[in-house]
């Protein structure tokens, strides 16, 4: 049986909150716009010092486990100690805590004197009882070299290195896996690259006896002074644009891509109060119209902070086991200097691509700046004074908060492309009578 | 970038050989040959030029592109140049004080160089505009000051760092007008260095992927990057630091478009055309010997100034051979007395 194929998609959700020195008051946390908001989205998690890389591979896969497999164009031979199989759990708990997120203030009693506030993969099916067992005669004839199978957790795992895409692409064929057509002439500039493939598909058997019922996240440790991540075989035949979050841990600072522009999402504005009921849909459009505005070419910056703090916190920052976990080599247990169960000389970047091949040609190349300024998807909600507004003051209040949230309107329709009538209709604005007329104040009223 | 330099007539070794009489882009203008704009253009120093064009970029990549910079650090790099140059303008005891070619400078690291740390922007800033004074052979300073500026800081700290990516792929046709119209108007014996750079980095980009198979879309995505043109329209075309004879120049592009493409692909490092202009440029006194020519000053693109006179002189002399007329006419009409 043919299977059909299984498209890894990673997806993802960031505003200058404060310099990295500040502990600022950012604001109580509300909600926040996870990766979940994104149909099809595949994320990646790479660890990066030097030339040493680990990366962990999450994918939606929803189907039959016998429908899954991957292809990984990787640069070096992997061992099988460079294998391990992760816990689902620990990147939904980066994803938490790197998701854009929507904040709330109160206004104060205007009555009152106050102080002011101051890498992803193709899918391709195959049969697992057909034809795993393939005779080194036949793997030579097509220039193909079985370099080691290993089997970790739930998954088979075989290393490639081929000669020629023609041999490759047969080879995959005979072992069930369902190339789509033009994955060839990717295959062959990855082969010429002298690039090795990591064939990776779902042990039935294994998966049962561990008792998982999804497929947990796939890593790997390797040294190369690639600092990439393959996205072309993801584009070959790919059924529209697909999502990618890219989170990056790295010692010096903030990651960006150098053959795309990355670009900082708009954060930091004040939204009407009924994004919070509709907070996901509210990023999903923002993000569209961004990816729009951008002529669909740019990488987008969500995340990019210090490990050992947030604020506000959409999620606690990792432990140090948690980091381990992911690959992050360098922390060791019992930092002794850190606050408690903090990970410390961490910097965490999360990127959101939406790509296709017309737009993303190349592969995604990295490199680390040394920018450690912290920068978040915040947007805030300012709840409005709704006690008594029965004095001077309070009428100027209600005229500039009925401002307020005009300007919240406009803001909230040009972000999202939202039609702003109906946003207006859905505001409750405030009842603020007419204001005094200027002159009035300039003589007091006089009696005839 | 490109001319970053000050050609001081006093300056230890830098008394070049003059160069003859031409125009700005080093073509001589056919005697007796009516001055227009493009004289007017010709008579301006093509640094003026290129400091509002690079202006214009800087202004471009912070205000619609968010290159990743403030204006304290931009204007931090813009003191600390010009304080550098007018130090070692007395330090050298030169006759004047060239604020042109810092200015250049200045602004190059401004549209390149990024940090949050503003002592690393004003290190980088002195490093650059100080390199034209101390790295000198035969009276040429040897790097390109930015260039330089921007590798001395990447190897001393992580603190410092290049986006290559920051110019995207829109901008690309507004940046190439910029460089083409800077073209127009410098008109440099140097734009050899350019086209032939660009020619040969083409190569080394089109034949890799005709070798892996990749479609075009691959290198021509890398061809159109702001960052290229800007190396090739600013920075390595710099006539004081490459070679004085065309042959050797197009040796020269040849060299650095090599030397980029095994940083990129060989070594997998960023910013491959930094770190190839950086090591090749020690190699410009050696081709010079190889392959001599005549050294370019800015003095001498501005000898263009006599022929204009020359057309100016020609300009009042016909214009006061028809005020003659005129009076003639007028008097033989007898409307002059």
């Amino acid at each position: 049986m043919k299977r059909s194929v299984a498209v890894w998609a990673v997806s993802c959700l960031a505003a200058l909150c404060a310099p990295a020195v500040v502990h600022a008051f950012c604001g109580f946390y509300v909600s926040k716009a996870d990766t979940k908001l994104f149909n099809k989205a595949s994320q990646v998690v790479l660890v990066r010092d030097g030339d040493r890389t680990v990366i962990t591979m999450v994918n939606d896969f929803k189907g039959d486990p016998r429908e899954f497999a991957v292809v990984i164009p990787v640069p070096t031979f992997i061992e099988r100690e460079q294998i391990h199989v992760t816990n689902q759990a620990v990147v939904d708990h980066l994803d938490a805590y790197t998701a854009p997120r929507l904040v709330e203030y109160y206004d104060p009693d205007p009555c009152v004197k106050r102080q002011r506030f101051t890498w992803p993969a193709q899918g391709a099916v195959g049969d697992r009882a057909a034809g795993t067992a393939m005779s080194e005669a036949r793997e030579s004839a097509l220039g193909i070299s079985v370099e080691a199978r290993y089997t970790v957790g739930e998954y088979d795992i075989v290393i490639l290195s081929a000669k020629q895409s023609d041999g490759l692409e047969t080879w995959l064929r005979e072992n069930d896996y369902r190339i789509p057509n033009g994955a060839s002439r990717v295959l062959a500039s990855y082969i010429k690259q002298g690039t090795r493939f990591f064939v990776a598909r779902v042990n039935l058997e294994e998966q049962s006896a561990l008792g998982f019922t999804y497929l947990r996240p796939l890593q790997i440790a390797f040294e190369s002074p690639k600092f990439m991540l393959p996205i072309r075989l993801g584009t070959v035949n790919a059924d529209g644009p697909q999502e990618l979050f890219v989170y990056t841990l790295t010692r010096t600072g903030r990651v960006e891509t150098t053959n795309y522009r990355t670009v900082r999402l708009p954060t930091g504005h004040e939204l009407p109060e009924l994004v919070e009921a509709e907070f996901s849909n509210f990023y999903r459009d923002m993000f569209a119209r961004q990816v729009d505005k951008e002529n669909k070419r740019a990488v987008f910056l969500e995340y990019a902070w210090d490990m050992n703090w947030c604020d506000p916190c959409a999620a606690d920052p990792l432990s140090v086991a948690e980091l381990r976990e992911l690959g992050v080599f360098w922390v060791k247990d019992g930092n002794r200097f850190g606050p408690k169960g903090a990970a410390r000389d961490v910097f965490v970047t999360r990127l959101h691509v939406r790509y296709d091949a017309e737009h993303f040609p190349e592969d995604l190349v990295f490199q680390e700046t040394g920018d450690r300024g912290n920068f978040q998807g915040r947007y805030v909600l300012r709840r409005a004074w709704k006690g008594n507004t029965d004095c001077a003051s309070g009428q100027e209040y209600l005229h500039q908060l009925r401002k307020r949230q005009i300007d919240e309107a406009e803001r909230l329709a040009s972000l999202t492309g939202w039609s702003l009538n109906e946003i207006l209709d859905r505001i409750e604005l405030a009842d603020a009578a007419e204001p005094t007329p200027w002159w009035k104040k300039i003589w007091g009223e006089e009696r005839d | 970038m490109t001319p970053q330099t000050q050609a001081p007539t006093r300056f230890p070794g830098s008394m070049a050989r003059s160069a003859p009489a031409r125009g700005v882009g080093g073509a001589a203008v056919p005697a007796g040959s009516r001055p227009g704009w493009r004289h007017l253009a010709r008579r301006l120093d093509p640094r003026l030029y290129q400091i509002v064009a690079l202006a214009g970029l800087l202004g471009y990549g912070s205000w619609k592109l968010g290159f990743d910079t403030s204006l304290p650090i931009m204007l931090l790099i813009l003191a600390a140049a010009l304080a550098t140059q007018h130090a070692c303008t007395h330090l050298w005891k030169l006759p004047a004080f060239e604020p042109r070619s810092a200015l250049i400078s200045a602004l190059s690291l401004c549209l390149l160089l990024r940090t949050n740390d503003p002592r690393w922007a004003v290190v980088a800033a002195i490093v650059a505009v100080a390199s034209k004074f101390v790295l000198r052979v035969d009276g040429k300073h040897v790097f390109n000051p930015t260039n330089f500026g921007l590798v001395v800081l990447m190897l001393l700290t992580d603190a410092v760092w290049v986006s290559p990516g920051q110019w995207g792929n829109a901008a690309f046709f507004g940046f190439l007008l910029a460089c083409l119209g800077g073209m127009v108007v410098h008109r440099s014996s140097r734009s050899d260095v350019t086209w032939s750079f660009l020619l040969f980095y083409g190569a080394v980009l089109l034949g890799r992927s005709l070798w892996l198979g990749e479609p075009w879309a691959i290198p021509l995505h890398c061809l159109q990057n702001g960052a290229l043109l800007l190396f090739a329209f600013f920075m390595i075309s710099d006539p004081r630091t490459t070679p004085d004879s065309r042959l050797g120049r197009i040796v020269y592009a040849l060299v650095v478009a090599l030397g980029a493409g095994f940083v990129h692909f060989v070594l997998f490092e960023n910013n491959g055309l930094l770190w190839s202009l950086v090591a090749c440029a020690p190699l410009v006194p050696l081709i010079n010997r190889v392959l001599p020519g005549t050294q370019y000053q800015w003095s001498a693109a501005r000898a263009a100034c006599p022929r204009v006179r020359s057309a100016r002189r020609s300009w009042s002399a016909k214009l006061g051979t028809w005020m003659a007329g005129l009076r003639k006419a007028a008097l033989e009409q007898g409307v002059l007395r």
